[in-house]
């Protein structure tokens, strides 16, 4: 709360509100390994179980203008669901967010249609985010290009690396402004060329008014491209702030752990 | 801060809640506007089902020509004497035309769960999964159309005025089996078991629906049955382009209001039904 009791003395514009944000899986799990006398109970006993997975607890925070947010913490911290409840991609649980303008998420995880070449993906998508296709025949020798895959647009996207993929998607989602614009690890697979130019174009967005989320296990990325970070951890935030600050902190705690 | 005043101070920022469904009248139009999504989404993604296949594209021809060649000649044998009149043109019809409508259910029932690398990773109106799916349908009929219409030169010898009705009766059976496709897709995207139900609802409307037999005929004795029978939006289309296309049968009125009726009923049906959980659609599970 402490960053919307601010406001008051704060004449910013606020872009991205979120308040008590909460998201719960449900996830039909298949029961134990089968041992013993589960193995023996036979296959009609394993219905499925239904498990909820509390994996957002009551977020809350405000970004302004011109803030670009790092979003850092353990595997299974919360992170990637915060930011697609941000984008509107998971419902939430309890809660709101609001925001500005639409944040469009990128994320890693496969192609977008595995069976049509990296070409018509970047068609597709764009079409889904509401560009004309006109405009979309356009642009895909820039996105190609920014990708580094110009060699490979008429290949299926199932038959690329998980790398080529991601910078495939990273090309499509930031080969225009965005307001918001959420990046969930997408640069952790791309390769160091790559990464020069997605963080240079993530300055420029930045510097175009535009509101950049980052989450990454990458600290150095972090501290070079954002100047708010946000650490959760199991669903909570355990840190909100200066970047330095927050990141010596959870090395700190991520030490801590692995000394145990 | 309370929730409320959380909400007025986003408001009074220009801040708009995140997910929050858009109202219906809004939602239509958006998916309007996307419409070319849809139409590309259909194209790319029936480019791509035959494009491991050796013989490409002319598995559309080919798969249709086939199916309607093993029902001619099994059914034509099953039956005897028992056969509708002019059998062939009778049957390509309710099978081709059968084929669209079911492809779409089903095609329908999976478009949210089959698409989720899309729905994953961007947004846009959900709608647009199913209505492309049924856009695909409709792309593998029209060259089943074509042989269903030589069919009818080489059966019947001639080419007829009426059977320009088929452009109506197929835009009213396209705009019915996009409101069904909307219904399947909400049904198995938030219950997936009803998937395994799809082929079952699709094998009895087969059997009840007059592909291979003349459901007037059948109930020729039970006339109020017939009365309600009459009403399946399934044999209402193949039945309105029996009558345009084969010889001998006639398009009837009552027919023609009740094909309007469900196209119309089950469009608007099946949008309000999948619009109210637009929110919902990319819950993992």
């Amino acid at each position: 709360m402490a960053a919307i009791n601010n406001s008051s003395t704060d004449d910013r514009r606020p872009v991205v509100i979120a308040d008590e944000a909460h998201v719960i899986y449900k996830v039909f799990t298949s029961g134990k390994l089968a041992t013993g006398a589960a193995a023996r109970a036979g296959l009609i006993s394993k219905t499925t179980k239904l498990r909820e997975v509390h994996a957002v607890k009551g977020v809350s925070f405000t970004i302004y203008e011109g803030e670009s947010v790092g979003i850092i913490g353990s595997n299974g911290s919360g992170k990637s669901s915060l930011m697609r409840a941000l984008a509107g991609l998971t419902p939430l649980d309890g809660g709101a967010i609001y925001a500005c303008a639409r944040p469009m998420l990128l994320g890693v995880g496969g192609a977008l249609l595995p069976n049509i070449s990296g070409e018509k993906n970047v068609l597709l998508g764009g079409m889904a985010l509401g560009y004309s296709k006109k405009e979309m025949m356009g642009a895909v020798d820039a996105v190609a290009k920014f990708a580094g895959l110009e060699e490979f647009m008429d290949m299926p996207m199932r038959t690329y690396s998980s790398g080529m993929a991601a910078r495939l998607k990273f090309a499509i989602a930031a080969h225009r402004d965005h307001d918001i614009l959420i990046i969930d690890e997408a640069l952790s697979v791309g390769d160091k060329q790559f990464l020069a130019r997605s963080e240079a174009r993530m300055r420029q967005l930045r510097d175009n008014a535009g509101t950049v989320f980052l989450v990454s296990h990458d600290m150095n990325s972090i501290l070079e491209t954002c100047n708010r970070v946000i650490w959760l951890e199991k669903g909570e935030i355990r840190k909100d702030g200066d970047p330095q600050e927050v990141v010596d902190a959870y090395s700190k705690y991520v030490d801590e752990i692995s000394n145990d | 801060m309370s929730p409320d005043s959380i909400a007025a101070y986003a408001e009074a920022n220009g801040l708009k809640r995140i997910g929050a469904r858009p109202s219906l009248w809004a939602y239509v139009k958006e998916l309007y506007s996307r419409l070319d999504f849809a139409i590309a989404l259909s194209t790319f993604t029936n480019d791509a089902a035959n494009a491991r296949n050796r013989l490409g594209k002319w598995w559309n021809i080919l798969l249709p020509t086939i199916q309607a060649g093993t029902y001619g000649l099994i059914f034509g044998l099953i039956l005897g004497d028992a056969r509708p009149d002019n059998f062939l043109p009778f049957l390509f019809t309710g099978v081709f035309l059968f084929a669209f409508m079911s492809g779409s259910f089903y095609a329908g029932s999976s478009a949210i769960t089959s698409n989720s690398g899309l729905v994953k990773s961007l947004s846009f109106p959900r709608a647009l999964l199913p209505i492309s799916s049924v856009i695909s349908q409709f792309m593998y009929l029209l060259p089943q159309v074509a042989i269903l219409l030589v069919t009818l030169v080489l059966v019947q010898g001639h080419i007829d005025w009426e059977w320009f009705y088929l452009i109506p009766i197929l835009l009213l059976m396209a705009i019915f089996s996009t409101g069904l496709a909307l219904i399947a897709a909400r049904l198995t995207a938030q219950v997936r078991d009803l998937g395994k139900l799809v082929p079952f609802f699709t094998r009895i409307a087969f059997y009840v629906s007059g592909i291979f037999f003349s459901v007037e005929q059948v109930l020729i004795n039970y006339p109020q049955v017939y009365a309600i029978v009459k009403w399946n939006p399934v044999y209402d289309y193949i039945e309105l382009a029996r009558g345009a296309l084969v010889d001998g049968y006639t398009m009837r009125n009552d027919i023609w209001i009740a094909a309007i009726i469900w196209a119309f009923g089950t469009l608007i049906v099946g949008l309000v039904f999948f619009w109210r959980a637009e929110e919902e659609y990319g819950r993992d599970q």
